[in-house]
C-alpha cells in the first residue's frame, strides 16, 4: 500500500484537477485537503470509544487484582476468564452482543472494556507481586497497615509496570475500535467502511488510527517518566 | 515501668524512655510443623540495654526476634514490654513504637530519604516542620550530612549509607525499644566494624532497650550487654553478659559456639584501664642515680623509663644511663608501642606482637605514664576467672525481674 501510495505521490501534478485523481482512485491530497473536516466528527467518536473503553476496563481490572492481591487463589481463576473474553474473536463478539445490547456504542464498549481486561489485569498483579518482599516486611514492621502498604508503597512501585500494561491495551484498543461499526458503533472505522475501495479515504481513516494510538502511547510514556522519576535518579 | 513509659514524648529531641523486654515461656509452633521451632524462652533484657540474640543459622533467632512486634504470632506463653503484653495493642500501634531495621534494610525506593525516615512519624501525624527537623538530627546522628542525603533516593546511596538510613528510620519516632536483625550483616567486613561503633557510640546516646540478632559470635561479644545463645529449636543455651559466656561457658554447645579461641575474644572486653598494670621507674635527666635504683627496687619493671618534665615517656634507658652520678639519656630503646589506658586490650596485645618488645608504657588522655603494660600482664588476665564472678550472673538477673 504505501509504495504505490509514494509512487503516485511522484507522478501527481497538484495542478491537475481533483476530480481525475478521485476517478483514477488514487492518492490525492487535494481531495484530502478538502475533506479533512468530515474525519474529525469520527476521529473524536474513536478518542472517546478508546478512552471510555480503556478507563472501565482499568477500573475493573484494578478491582479484580486488588481482590485477587488479598485472595491469591482468586488470580488463576481470574486470569482464565479473562482468557477467555480475550480470545472472542472481536467481530463475533460485536455481533454477539448485539442481541443483548443493541446497535451503538454501548456493544462496541462492552466489547472492548473485554478485551482489556486480561492485559491490564496481569500487569497490576505483576507489579503488586514484583515489589521486593523486604520492602513489604519493612513497611509493616514499620507499622504500615494492609491498607498503607497498598496505598503507600506496593501501587506506586507498581505504577510502572501498570502505565505498560495501559499502554498496550491503549494501542490494542485504538486498532480492535475501528471494528466497532460492526457493532452499530462510530469511530473510523464506519469512514473506511463506507469508502472502503477509494484509497484516500482509506488511507487517511487508517492513517489517523495510527497516530491516535501513537498519540495515546506518547502520553502515557510522558505520564510514566513523570511518576518514576525515582527510577532515573543518577547514582552519587 | 508504667505503660506511660512507652507513649510518645513531646519534642522531637526528647527522649522517650527505654522499657524493659521479658520474653515469659513463649513457645513458637508453626502449625503443620513437628517441632517448635521456639520451645520455652523465657529471658529479660533491663531497659537500656543491647540483648543479642546468637546461634547457628535456623535455630530461631530472627522467629524470636519477630515476635516482639507481632510480625509472627505467639503459640504459647507472652512477650512483655514494659510490663504490658506485646498483644494488649493493634499490631499496628504496637509496632510504631518498636524501631525495626533488618539485613535487607528495606527502604522505599520511590521516596526520598527524608520520606523514608518520616515514615513512622507520618503515621503518627507529626506536623511538617518538626518531621524536617527529626530526620536532619536523625541523619546527624548515623553521620550523615543531612544537606547531601535528605533529597537524595535509596539507590543513590552506599549500602552502609542506605543501612545507617535504615537505623535512623528506626530510630524517627524515639521508640523505647529496637528490633535488628543482622543489621550489618550485608556489609563488608571494614564498614561493618565502623557501622558497629558507630551504632555502640550511638547507644551511649540513646540508650534504648536493643534485641540485635546476629549469627557472628564475635558481633554478638561486641554488641550485647546480655547474649543469649540458642541451640535448634529456640532452646536458650545461655544468657549471660559476654564475659561471662567466654569464661563459662554453660555447655559443651556454648563453649563449641563460642570457639576455641575464647580466652583471646575476651581482650575484646576489656580495656586496658580495666586490668592491674605493672609499675613502672619514671626518671627524669639529672636524677640522682642512686635514688633511681632504689626506685628500681619497687617496681615491677626492672629498666627505668625516662619521662620528660610533663612526666611523658620517652624511652627505656640503657645501663649506661646510670653509670655515672647522675642520669645521662642513653636510650636501649624509644618508649614504643605507646598504649593508651582507654584502648581495647586486643589491640594493645596486638601492637605489643607487632613492635616486638615485652613492656609498653601506658598514659593517661594526657600522655602521663600511669604503668606498663606487658605479655605477663595480658598473660594473667587470660588465666584470670576472677572476671566471671565479679561480673552479674544470669542467675542473678532472672532473681531480679
Ligand atoms: N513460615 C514458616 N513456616 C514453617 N517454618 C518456618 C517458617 N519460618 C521459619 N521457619 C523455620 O523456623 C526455623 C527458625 O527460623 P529462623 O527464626 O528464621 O532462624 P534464624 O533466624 O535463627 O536463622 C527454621 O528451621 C525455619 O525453617
Ligand atoms: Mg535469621
Amino acid at each position: 500500500m504505501i509504495p504505490s501510495v509514494l509512487a503516485q505521490l511522484d507522478i501527481q501534478d497538484p495542478a491537475e484537477g481533483d476530480a481525475s485523481c478521485v476517478a483514477e482512485n488514487g492518492f490525492c491530497p487535494g481531495w484530502i485537503a478538502d475533506n479533512f473536516d468530515r474525519y474529525l466528527g469520527p476521529l473524536g467518536e474513536h478518542v472517546y470509544l478508546t478512552v471510555v473503553s480503556v478507563v472501565i476496563g482499568f477500573a475493573i481490572a484494578l478491582a479484580l487484582a486488588l481482590i485477587a492481591h488479598r485472595r491469591r487463589w482468586l488470580t488463576g481463576p481470574i486470569i482464565t476468564g479473562t482468557g477467555i473474553l480475550y480470545a472472542i474473536p472481536s467481530v463475533a463478539a460485536f455481533f454477539l452482543l448485539q442481541p443483548i445490547t443493541g446497535l451503538g456504542n454501548q456493544t462496541a464498549i462492552v466489547a472492548l472494556v473485554s478485551y482489556t481486561l486480561l492485559i491490564i489485569f496481569r500487569n497490576i498483579t505483576d507489579g503488586l507481586r514484583n515489589v521486593p518482599a523486604e520492602i513489604v516486611d519493612a513497611a509493616r514492621g514499620q507499622g504500615l497497615t494492609d491498607r498503607q502498604i497498598l496505598r503507600r508503597v506496593e501501587l506506586p512501585l507498581a505504577v510502572p509496570e501498570i502505565l505498560a500494561g495501559l499502554r498496550i491495551a491503549f494501542s490494542t484498543t485504538v486498532g480492535l475500535a475501528t471494528l466497532a461499526v460492526f457493532a452499530g458503533g462510530g469511530g473510523l472505522g464506519s469512514e473506511i467502511l463506507t469508502d472502503r475501495f477509494f484509497r484516500s479515504n482509506v488511507v487517511v481513516a487508517g492513517g489517523l488510527a495510527v497516530l491516535l494510538a501513537a498519540a495515546f502511547d506518547l502520553v502515557l510514556l510522558l505520564v510514566q517518566r513523570s511518576v518514576t522519576t525515582w527510577q532515573r535518579a543518577a547514582p552519587a | 515501668m508504667t505503660p506511660s513509659a512507652i507513649a510518645q514524648t513531646e519534642g522531637s529531641s526528647a527522649q522517650t524512655e527505654a522499657v524493659e523486654l521479658e520474653f515469659r515461656d513463649v513457645t513458637k509452633q508453626y502449625p503443620g510443623a513437628s517441632e517448635p521451632v521456639i520451645e520455652h524462652l523465657s529471658f529479660h533484657v533491663p531497659a537500656g540495654e543491647i540483648c543479642v540474640l546468637v546461634g547457628p543459622s535456623g535455630c530461631g533467632k530472627t522467629t524470636a526476634m519477630r515476635m516482639v512486634n507481632r510480625m509472627i504470632d505467639i503459640t504459647e506463653g507472652d512477650i512483655l514490654l514494659g510490663g504490658e503484653s506485646v498483644n494488649a495493642k493493634s499490631p499496628a500501634e504496637l509496632r510504631r513504637n518498636v524501631g525495626y531495621a533488618i539485613q535487607q534494610i528495606g527502604l522505599f525506593p520511590h521516596l526520598t530519604i527524608a520520606d523514608n525516615i518520616s515514615t513512622v512519624p507520618k503515621l503518627l501525624g507529626w506536623d511538617k516542620a518538626r518531621m524536617r527537623s527529626r530526620v536532619d538530627e536523625l541523619l546527624e546522628l548515623v553521620s550523615l550530612d543531612p544537606d547531601e542525603t535528605r533529597d537524595r533516593y535509596p539507590a543513590q546511596l552506599s549500602g552502609g549509607m542506605r543501612q545507617r538510613v535504615g537505623v535512623a528510620r528506626a530510630l524517627a519516632a524515639d521508640p523505647p525499644l529496637m528490633l535488628m536483625d543482622e543489621p550489618f550483616g550485608a556489609i563488608d567486613p571494614i564498614n561493618r566494624e565502623r557501622l558497629q561503633n558507630e551504632f555502640l557510640r550511638l547507644q551511649r546516646e540513646i540508650r534504648k532497650t536493643v534485641v540485635f540478632v546476629t549469627h557472628d559470635i564475635d558481633e554478638a561479644i561486641k554488641m550485647g550487654d546480655r547474649v543469649a545463645v540458642l541451640k535448634k529449636g529456640g532452646i536458650l543455651a545461655q544468657y549471660a553478659p559476654p564475659a561471662e559466656l567466654l569464661m563459662a561457658p554453660a555447655d559443651q554447645f556454648v563453649e563449641d559456639f563460642v570457639g576455641a579461641d575464647r580466652a583471646l575474644k575476651r581482650l575484646a572486653l576489656q580495656r586496658v584501664r580495666d586490668i592491674d598494670l605493672w609499675t613502672a621507674a619514671t626518671v627524669k635527666v639529672g636524677d640522682p642515680v642512686a635514688e633511681v635504683r632504689a626506685k628500681l627496687e619497687d617496681a615491677d619493671v626492672k629498666i627505668p623509663l625516662l619521662v620528660d618534665d610533663a612526666q611523658r615517656p620517652i624511652g627505656w634507658l640503657s645501663e649506661g644511663a646510670l653509670r655515672a652520678e647522675r642520669v645521662r639519656k642513653d636510650l636501649r630503646s624509644p618508649a614504643e608501642p605507646l598504649v593508651e589506658l582507654d584502648d581495647i586490650l586486643r589491640d594493645a596485645l596486638s601492637d605489643l606482637l607487632a613492635t616486638e618488645t615485652r613492656y609498653a608504657p601506658v598514659v593517661n588522655s594526657r600522655g602521663h605514664v600511669t604503668g606498663v603494660l606487658s605479655l605477663e600482664v595480658i598473660s594473667h588476665v587470660l588465666h584470670d576467672h576472677t572476671l566471671a564472678t565479679t561480673a552479674p550472673t544470669s542467675a542473678d538477673f532472672l532473681e531480679a525481674s
